[in-house]
C-alpha cells in the first residue's frame, strides 16, 4: 500500500478492492455494476463479478426482498472470485444498507444515499431507528452522500420529469465511484451516447450526472483519499470482458464454424439461461436458427429434430427444464443422434431460487432419466471457460453421435472476467463425415470410438427408420430379444467410456502427490483456486485439481486422487460430485457444502483445508 | 419444384414406399387401408423417396414410419410434431410428415399441435382417430363420446370430447380436413392435396380399431348408411348428400340444417355452396361442428384452405435480409466488436 499525495488528496495504492453497488431492483444497479466493470476491465485490471438479484422484476420500493446488488473484485494481479466480502458498500437506500450490512469487511467503507434514509423507507426496510446516526455503523468508514438531492440538483434545468431525474441517480453514484477509483468517465459516455441514441435529452442528462459524480468527488471535503488500483499484470494478447452466457453463446456458434454445420437452437426462455437463446438469435448472419419452442420438451425435441436432418443441435435450458427434457434425452440416446444440452444451474428443487445459482443438478444430468441412458457430462468453471467448453461439448456429441450435457451455473453464467480472445484459425476443426455410400451401410454398425453413421435425410438409397424402441445391433431394426437389449445397454455405455481417449487429462496445480487435494468442478474453480493460493501463501502444500469433463471421468482421475492422503470437495450442493466418486473409486473424500444461492466463499475453504491440514502439518 | 422441395424424376410405384418390415397392426385394422392409400398416392406428389420423412410419436399409428420406405423417426409420446418442425425448419428442402392417432396428438401432444398450426409449419400431420387407445388396450381418448364405457370408464366417461377440425381451425391451422379409412378413393384425393398444400395440413383419418372401438364409424362406411350420414365437401359445390343425392344443408343464420330438394319447397339454389377459401373461419367452424348434431350428416374432404407464408420461409428470409445487411458473419470480427484491450 502506497500513499501520495494529489490535488489535496491522498491517493492510495491497492492491491485490490471488492466494490458492492446495492439499491432497489429500479435503480439500475446491474447497469452500474456492469459499466463499473467494463472500464475497470479496460484500464487493465483483472476482475470478477457476481450480479444478485432478486427473481421480481420490480419488486415494491424500498423492501428487503427487492434490494438488487452487483459485487465486483478488481485487481493489479490475478484473481479469480468476486471476492468474499466487499470493501465499499455503496447503498442506494435502507434496505439495501440492511441486506448488506452483515456481509461486508470490518472497517468498510460505507457510501449512502441519505437522502432515501427517510421515515418511510426506513419502515419498509424495517429499522425501528435510524442506523445511520443510532450506532448501528460504528467502526465502519461511512460516508453520507444526498444522492437523490444532488442528481436533481445537476438537472434542474432540464425539461425532464422528477421521475426521470431520479432515474439518472445511479450515474451520480457511478460517477463518484469513478473518480474514488481513478477510472476513466468517457467509456461510459461512449455507451450512455449509444443506448440512448434516439433519446438524445436522456443522454445529456445521464451523462451530465456522471460528470457531477465525478466532480463531487473531486470537489467535496468527504472523501480525503482515492485510491488507485494498478493494471494487472496478465499474458499477452487482447482482452474483452465477458459473461458465461455470452462465452457460451459465442463457443457454439465457434463450433457450428469450426465443424461446418448449421446451427440449429430450441429452446424456451428460463432464468438464467434466456440469454443464451437471447444472443443466438441475434446471429443471423452466421446462419443460425433460433427457435423459440411452446416449451421446454419441445425446445429439445426440435433440436432433436434438426439433428436427424444434420444440423449442429442445441438445446438450452435451467434445472427445472432439464428435468422436463428428461425424457428426450433418453430419446437421443436412444436414437445416437448428437445433441448439446446446456443446463445453467439455479437453485432447485422446484422452482427454488431462479436468479441464484447452485450445483445441485450434477446427479440429475448424469441420472436423471428411465433406463440405463448414458450421456457425456461437462461442466465450465469459470465465464470465459464456457466458450471453450461449449465447443469441447459439441466436437465430443459430433465424434460420438451422442447427447453431451453441460453443466454452467448463475453464477457463471452472469458473472464476467476478462478474457484473452482466442484466434479462430488457430481453434482446431471438428471433423464430420456424413454417410453417403449405399453399399455397406447400416444405421447401428459402428466406428472405433462405437459412433454409428450419421445418414441424413435427403442421401439417396440411405432411407432407414430410427426411434425410441430398442434398436437391433448393426440393422438398426427394432428388437425385444434380450441378448441384444442386454449388448446394446453395454454399447451405449462403453462408448460414453471411449470418450476418455478423446479429453485431456486431469491436471494437478501444486504437486503431484502429498497430503491434501482440493478437487473441485463447475463453477466452483475460483473459490477454489483463491482458498488454495491463500494457504498457499502462508507456507502450507497443497494442491488443487478440477473436473471439467465428469463423464465420463479424464483417464488419469484415479491415479491423481490416490495420490493423496486427504481430497476434499467444496460443491453448492449437499455433496453431489463426492458421491460419484466414492462409489467410483471407493475413496473417502471430505465434503464441504453450501447450499446458500452464492459461491461458496473463499475464506471457508481455506479454513476447511487448514482444519484437515492441523496445525503446522505440510508447513 | 414443389413447396421448394426437389420433384421426382424416375416414376416411382407404390411398391417402391413399401419398407422390409413386417406390418404388426392387428388384422383387420384401419391403419392398413391407411398405409396403402399413402403408399399409392406418394408416387404423385411429386416428391423424391430421399426427401420425405415420416416422423411419429407412440400409439398404433405410430409404428407408421417403419412401413415407409422413407427416412423415418418413430419418437417419444406426443412429440412428433415438435420434432418434425425442428426439422424442417433446419431443412427446408425436405417433405416432413407426421402420423400420429388420437390419443399421441389430441391428448399429450396438444401443445405441440396447436404451436405447430399457430406457427404454420409447413408439416403435413395425418391423425388416425379411432376414439380409443389402441396400445395401451382400451382405455377411453380424448375424442371418445361422453359417457363411453372403457376400462378406465367402467360407469361412462364424463368427459366432453376435442372435436379435432374445430380444435385445428382454432389454432388457425392453414389447412383441415377429414376423410375415412374405408373411403380409399376419398383418402388419397386429401392426402395429395395435403402434400400439396404449403403450411401445416391437417388431415383426421376417422379409422375403425376393430379390437377395442369396433364399428365406432360403421354409420360413415357401412353401405346401408353411408349416403345418409356423410356430407363429403367439394369446393365450389352445393352440399348435397343422401342416396338420391337429394338431401342437401341449408345455412339458416349460423345453424346448418337439413333440406330436401325435392320436396317442392326447395331447391339446389338454397343449399350452402363449399368454400374451401373461405377467409373467414366461421362457417368452417360451423361445418367442423355438424358432428355436434346427430341429425346432421358428418363432413368429409377439405374444411378450410388458406395460404400464408409459413415459418421455415420466414426464417430463411429473415436470415437472408440480416446477412444482406450486416454481411455473412465473421466469428472473428464478433469477438473483437465488444470493447477490447490490449496487454
Amino acid at each position: 500500500m502506497e500513499e501520495t499525495k494529489s490535488n489535496g488528496k491522498t491517493v492510495q495504492s491497492l492491491n485490490d478492492v471488492t466494490v458492492m453497488f446495492a439499491g432497489d431492483s429500479g435503480d439500475g444497479m446491474q447497469l452500474t455494476g456492469t459499466q463499473f466493470s467494463n472500464t475497470t476491465a479496460l484500464v487493465g485490471n483483472d476482475l470478477s463479478t457476481l450480479p444478485d438479484y432478486p427473481a421480481e422484476i420490480r419488486a415494491p420500493a424500498g423492501t428487503l426482498y427487492g434490494v438488487s446488488g452487483f459485487q465486483l473484485h478488481f485487481s493489479s494481479s490475478d484473481i479469480h472470485t468476486p471476492g468474499d466480502s466487499p470493501d465499499v458498500l455503496v447503498a442506494m437506500n435502507p434496505a439495501a444498507l440492511k441486506v448488506n450490512l452483515k456481509n461486508i469487511k470490518e472497517h468498510a467503507l460505507i457510501i449512502v444515499n441519505t437522502d432515501s434514509f427517510d421515515p418511510k423507507n426506513l419502515k419498509i426496510a424495517k429499522y425501528d431507528s435510524n442506523p445511520l446516526d443510532d450506532g448501528t455503523l460504528e467502526g465502519f468508514h461511512v460516508i453520507h452522500v444526498p444522492i437523490t438531492s444532488l442528481t436533481t440538483n445537476a438537472l434542474r434545468d432540464t425539461n425532464l420529469s422528477i421521475k426521470e431525474i431520479t432515474r439518472s441517480k445511479n450515474f451520480f453514484a457511478l460517477g463518484m465511484m469513478y473518480w474514488l477509483y481513478n477510472r476513466p468517465v468517457e467509456p461510459t459516455i461512449e455507451w450512455i451516447k449509444q443506448k440512448f441514441a434516439k433519446n438524445p435529452d436522456i443522454a445529456a442528462a445521464n451523462e451530465a450526472v456522471l460528470k457531477a459524480g465525478y466532480y463531487f468527488g473531486d470537489q467535496t471535503e468527504l472523501f480525503t483519499t482515492r485510491y488507485s488500483v494498478e493494471s494487472a499484470n496478465l499474458p499477452k494478447g487482447v482482452y474483452r470482458n465477458i459473461s458465461g452466457n455470452e462465452a457460451t453463446a459465442i463457443g457454439l456458434v465457434t463450433a457450428s464454424e469450426l465443424s461446418g454445420l448449421p446451427l440449429f437452437l430450441g429452446s424456451y426462455p428460463i432464468t438464467p439461461a434466456s440469454e443464451i437463446l437471447q444472443y443466438l438469435s441475434t446471429y443471423k448472419n452466421y446462419g443460425v436458427k433460433t427457435f423459440q419452442a411452446e416449451d421446454e420438451i419441445s425446445g429439445i425435441a426440435s433440436a432433436i429434430g434438426a439433428s436427424f436432418g444434420g444440423s449442429l443441435a442445441i438445446t438450452t435450458t435451467s434445472g427445472p427444464g432439464l428435468a422436463l427434457k428428461a425424457e428426450a434425452i433418453g430419446l437421443a440416446v436412444m436414437t445416437e443422434l448428437p445433441l448439446v444440452i446446456i443446463n445453467v444451474q439455479r437453485g432447485g428443487p422446484s422452482t427454488g431460487l431462479p436468479t441464484k445459482t447452485e450445483q445441485a443438478d450434477l446427479l440429475q444430468a448424469m441420472y436423471g432419466r428411465n433406463g440405463e441412458a448414458p450421456v457425456a457430462v461437462l461442466a465450465a468453471s469459470t465465464p470465459s471457460d464456457c466458450f471453450h467448453m461449449a465447443i469441447e461439448a459439441s466436437r465430443i456429441a459430433l465424434n460420438f453421435m451422442t447427447p453431451v450435457i453441460l453443466l454452467t451455473d448463475g453464477y457463471i453464467a452472469n458473472g464476467a472476467e476478462p478474457w484473452k480472445m482466442p484466434l479462430i484459425e488457430e481453434l482446431e476443426k471438428i471433423e464430420v463425415k456424413f454417410a453417403t455410400e449405399v453399399e455397406g451401410f447400416f444405421p447401428y454398425s459402428r466406428n472405433e470410438k462405437l459412433s454409428r453413421p450419421w445418414a441424413k435425410p435427403g442421401t439417396p438409397g440411405l432411407e432407414h427408420r430410427i426411434g425410441g424402441l430398442e434398436k437391433a445391433n448393426i440393422t438398426g431394426n427394432v428388437s425385444h430379444d434380450p441378448d441384444n437389449h442386454d449388448l446394446m445397454c453395454k454399447l451405449r455405455t462403453e462408448k460414453i467410456q471411449r470418450i476418455q481417449n478423446d479429453i485431456p487429462e486431469l491436471e494437478v496445480d501444486g504437486p503431484s502427490k502429498g497430503d491434501v487435494l482440493v478437487l473441485g468442478w463447475g463453477g466452483t474453480y475460483g473459490s477454489i483456486r483463491e482458498a488454495v493460493d491463500r494457504v498457499r501463501k502462508s507456507g502450507y502444500k497443497v494442491s488443487q485439481a478440477h473436473l471439467k469433463y465428469i463423464n465420463p471421468f479424464p483417464k488419469n482421475t484415479r491415479e491423481v486422487l490416490n495420490n493423496f492422503k486427504h481430497i476434499l470437495i467444496p460443491e453448492i450442493n449437499l455433496g453431489q460430485l463426492a458421491r460419484i466418486i466414492r462409489s467410483e473409486f471407493l475413496l473417502p473424500v471430505i465434503q464441504l457444502n453450501q447450499v446458500r444461492g452464492l459461491p461458496i466463499k473463499s475464506v471457508d475453504i481455506q479454513n476447511k483445508i487448514l482444519e484437515i491440514l492441523g496445525g503446522n502439518n505440510g508447513k | 419444384m414443389v413447396n421448394n422441395i426437389d420433384v421426382n424424376e424416375v416414376k416411382l410405384t407404390a411398391k417402391d414406399f413399401s419398407s422390409d418390415q413386417d406390418v404388426r397392426w392387428c388384422p383387420g385394422c384401419g391403419d392398413y387401408s391407411i398405409l396403402a392409400q399413402v403408399q399409392r398416392t406418394f408416387p404423385d406428389i411429386g416428391v423424391k423417396k430421399e426427401n420425405i420423412v415420416w416422423v411419429s410419436g407412440i400409439g398404433c399409428s405410430s409404428r407408421f414410419p417403419y412401413y415407409m420406405n422413407t427416412y423415418g423417426f418413430h419418437s417419444i409420446h406426443g412429440r412428433a410434431p415438435a420434432i418434425a418442425t425442428g426439422l424442417k425448419i433446419s431443412r427446408p428442402d425436405l417433405s416432413v410428415w407426421v402420423a400420429t392417432g388420437d390419443g399421441d396428438l389430441m391428448s399429450i401432444g396438444g401443445n405441440h399441435f396447436i404451436h405447430a398450426c399457430r406457427k404454420n409449419i409447413d408439416i403435413k400431420i395425418l391423425m388416425f382417430n379411432n376414439r380409443i387407445y389402441g396400445l395401451t388396450k382400451g382405455q377411453y381418448s380424448p375424442t371418445s363420446e361422453k359417457g363411453k364405457v372403457t376400462k378406465t370408464t367402467p360407469y361412462g366417461s364424463i368427459d366432453y370430447p376435442f372435436n379435432p377440425a374445430s380444435l385445428a381451425l382454432g389454432a388457425e391451422s392453414t389447412f383441415v380436413a377429414r376423410s375415412l379409412d374405408r373411403d380409399p378413393k376419398h383418402l388419397q384425393s386429401i392426402i395429395k392435396r395435403a402434400a400439396d398444400h404449403k403450411g401445416t395440413a391437417f388431415v383426421e383419418i376417422l379409422q375403425n380399431c376393430n379390437i377395442f372401438n369396433d364399428g365406432a364409424f360403421a354409420l360413415l362406411t357401412d353401405k346401408e348408411t353411408k349416403a345418409d350420414h356423410v356430407l363429403v365437401l367439394e369446393h365450389s359445390k352445393p352440399m348435397l348428400f343422401g342416396k338420391e343425392n337429394n338431401l342437401g344443408i341449408k345455412l339458416d343464420g349460423f345453424r346448418p340444417v337439413v333440406i330436401d330438394i325435392n320436396d317442392g319447397k326447395h331447391s339446389v339454389s338454397d343449399v350452402w355452396v363449399h368454400n374451401e377459401e373461405d377467409h373467414h373461419p366461421i362457417r368452417s367452424f360451423i361445418l367442423a361442428h355438424m358432428t355436434d348434431d346427430p341429425k346432421l350428416p358428418t363432413p368429409i374432404g377439405i374444411f378450410r384452405e388458406v395460404i400464408k407464408p409459413t415459418y421455415d420461409e420466414g426464417i430463411t428470409e429473415q436470415i437472408e435480409n440480416v446477412t444482406k445487411k450486416k454481411g455473412r458473419g465473421d466469428l472473428q470480427k464478433l469477438l473483437f466488436e465488444s470493447n477490447t484491450w490490449e496487454v
